[in-house]
């Protein structure tokens, strides 16, 4: 699996906030999942990969290729911004008809396709679209320019379950397809624990971790049991203890060593959204 | 895939990447997959089980790490039950392996060789 895009030590200085010595690679074909909550840094880093926000260091490589001009990547980069950048008094089909003339590939029979399987209507105003209705309109004009790397923004923030499934499914679909791959930001876990291959979790403008999302299951695990034992283990071992006067539960990745010294304790599965707080936690 | 069932547990302590591994590796023991039969995509397998790509490749790679399967590059990975030694070998193992966990408790028990012996030819009669 090839990179698509790998990020070497990028940082990002602002008065009051410092995006700081970023190292990620995006995979071929993998869904990756850019995991942080609000204003740790995502949007600026992807502002930053689309060439929206200049670097202060580091390097950006595309498809690992080092030919590419800045056409050439825009060409291959398909885009789905939190601010839908479009023009209100515009119409669907209107706006299109700039954007993809800015595209080498543009490919109208694919925008009609996603069009009429959204639901939306070209004759609309932008204007009139719900936030659903908007994402799904940009999410037509990315994929209709023959894209390699789909990069999104919090694609999936105040829309509703049954949006967000679709849209999920639509990159699961995007991805089956040979030397595709996708790049979302998201603070909401479900989202990734549904398709993600990578996870990678940013906080406080530095990268926490990149990891296989099932790696990133298998290391941790919820434990509950009885006070006593709370009181012997180390509590820099635990994060998110939630105590009362019946027993504690916590989050922990030594839970082996915990079951060997307490083999009483109950120790069970939990979910990317007790880790994500339990590796973010504020002590 | 005529008979490829994936089952994944939530509840179990093994690792997704053992669980399919070992699915996929009975099914292949058991005579369900065909020797030179194409197995899912990495990309399409992992979907449909909505696990990671990473866990898929990491699967295929241990099986064609122990020769049950063969990937050639832009085709696919192939099932490889032709290699009749290693398949007779791993039922073996699998076999032992439970053997040495009887022999373990019958010792714990006090059980001695030729009582496990008469106990093992009444319940295989039953079995």
């Amino acid at each position: 699996m090839e990179d698509v895009l790998s990020i070497s030590k990028v940082s990002k200085h602002f008065k009051s906030f410092i995006l700081n010595n970023i190292n990620i690679n995006i995979k071929e074909n993998c869904i990756t999942g850019f995991l942080g909550k609000n204003g740790t840094g995502k949007t600026t880093l992807i502002k930053i990969i689309l060439g929206l926000v200049h670097k202060d260091e580091g390097e950006i490589h595309y498809f690992s290729n080092p030919n590419l001009n800045k056409k050439d990547i825009k060409d291959r980069l398909g885009v789905v911004l939190d601010e839908g950048y479009f023009y209100d008094n515009l119409t669907l089909n209107e706006m299109k008809d700039l954007v993809s003339s800015t595209y080498t590939n543009w490919n109208n029979k694919k925008y009609e396709n996603y069009i009429k399987r959204f639901k939306l209507d070209g004759k609309q105003l932008i204007s009139s679209l719900s936030k659903g209705m908007k994402m799904k309109y940009a999410l037509a004009l990315a994929l209709s320019h023959n894209a390699d790397l789909l990069i999104m923004d919090e694609p999936t923030s105040g829309l509703d379950p049954e949006v967000r499934k679709e849209l999920m499914q639509i990159l699961s679909e995007y991805v089956q397809q040979d030397g595709k791959s996708v790049f979302f930001s998201t603070h909401i876990t479900s989202d990734l624990e549904q398709v993600a291959d990578e996870i990678i979790i940013i906080n406080n403008g530095e990268i926490l971790e990149q990891v296989s999302k099932d790696e990133l299951l298998e290391e941790y695990r919820l434990i509950k049991g009885n006070n006593e034992i709370l009181e012997k283990l180390n509590k820099s071992d635990l994060s998110l203890i939630n105590k009362t006067n019946y027993g504690f539960s916590a989050i922990t990745n030594k839970y082996e060593k915990i079951r060997k010294e307490f083999p009483e304790i109950i120790i069970e599965r939990t979910n990317l959204n007790e880790i994500f707080l339990a590796k973010t936690e504020v002590y | 895939m005529r008979n490829l069932n994936i089952i994944i547990s939530n509840t179990s302590e093994k690792p997704l990447y053992e669980q399919i591994k070992e699915q996929v590796k009975s099914a292949i023991l058991e005579g369900d997959l065909d020797n030179g039969e194409l197995l899912p995509s990495i990309r399409k397998f992992s979907t449909d089980l909505n696990v990671s790509i990473l866990t898929i490749r990491r699967v295929y790679d241990e099986l064609e790490k122990e020769g049950f399967v063969s990937s050639k590059a832009g085709k696919g990975t192939f099932v490889l039950a032709g290699n009749k030694d290693l398949i007779e070998d791993t039922k073996r193992i699998l076999i032992e392996e439970k053997l040495i966990d009887l022999i373990t408790i019958s010792n714990m028990l006090d059980i001695n060789i030729e009582e496990l012996h008469k106990m093992l030819d009444i319940v295989y009669e039953e079995v």
